[in-house]
């Protein structure tokens, strides 16, 4: 029902939107979100990323957001799939997908799961082709958005 | 009890796993991390010495300080740019 999964090799988000519904005639909405390398127009020198995860810690964290999600909408199943290693610009990097009898659920359960990856799965990117390959830095904005799922609960 | 460091903090330390034993001391997170730095000169005092540096306690986050005990996994890293 929830599942995590790790990976260097790419994805198939067709596949995986249809696995997730399998068959289950309660599912009424399946919401998907696939997240890409993207090219930066003010530094064209940019090839890609390079991702590094935490063995362990990182399927645990976002496994606990599925788990999470699920105690605030009714959802049939959450999936996560994300890569990790080298990656070009155009490559797929993350897949997220939700099923629910309802379209609400798994909109709002697709987003909630997105934020919460980006703010607490132990996950790091560094930027290829560039001087040093640099470590992108955690962007202000994408607190502030995982924050707003906190204030929407009270 | 084993230390671990990612991204950017590993690279800067030039490691990425250790065994720290504290011997018969009770330790927390906040005297690991000040023991850690003491040792290792400039590179750890730096890295381990930022402000927005996240500690993990057997692969939890913890944000106050926690006590450790010796066969605890403790985690130290960057804030986190996944997705």
């Amino acid at each position: 029902m929830f599942s995590v999964s790790l990976q260097q090799g790419d994805f198939d988000p067709g596949s995986l939107e249809n696995a997730l519904r399998s068959g289950n005639a309660d599912v009424g909405a399946i919401a998907c979100f696939t997240g890409y390398v993207r090219r930066d127009p003010q530094r064209p020198q940019l090839t890609g990323l390079s991702i590094e995860h935490y063995e362990g810690m990182t399927e645990k964290t976002i496994e606990a957001s599925l788990v999470e999600a699920s105690t605030r909408w009714p959802l049939e199943s959450a999936r996560v799939v994300h890569r990790v290693g080298p990656l070009d610009v155009g490559d797929r990097i993350v897949w997220v997908g939700v099923s629910s009898s309802h379209r609400s659920a798994a909109f709002a359960a697709c987003e909630f799961i997105m934020d919460t990856l980006k703010t607490t799965a132990p996950l790091w990117k560094r930027e290829l082709g560039l001087p040093g390959d640099p470590w992108v830095e955690a962007q202000a904005q994408d607190r502030l958005r995982a924050a707003r799922w906190r204030k929407e609960n009270l | 009890m084993k230390v671990l460091f990612f991204a950017s903090v590993r690279e800067r330390l030039g490691c990425a796993e250790m065994e720290f034993s504290a011997g018969s001391e009770e330790m927390t997170t906040e005297s690991l991390r000040e023991a850690l730095m003491s040792r290792g000169g400039e590179a750890w005092q730096e890295a381990l010495g930022q402000p927005n540096l996240v500690c993990a306690v057997n692969q939890t986050v913890v944000s106050d300080v926690a006590q450790l005990a010796s066969d605890d996994e403790v985690a130290f890293f960057p804030p986190v740019t996944g997705g």
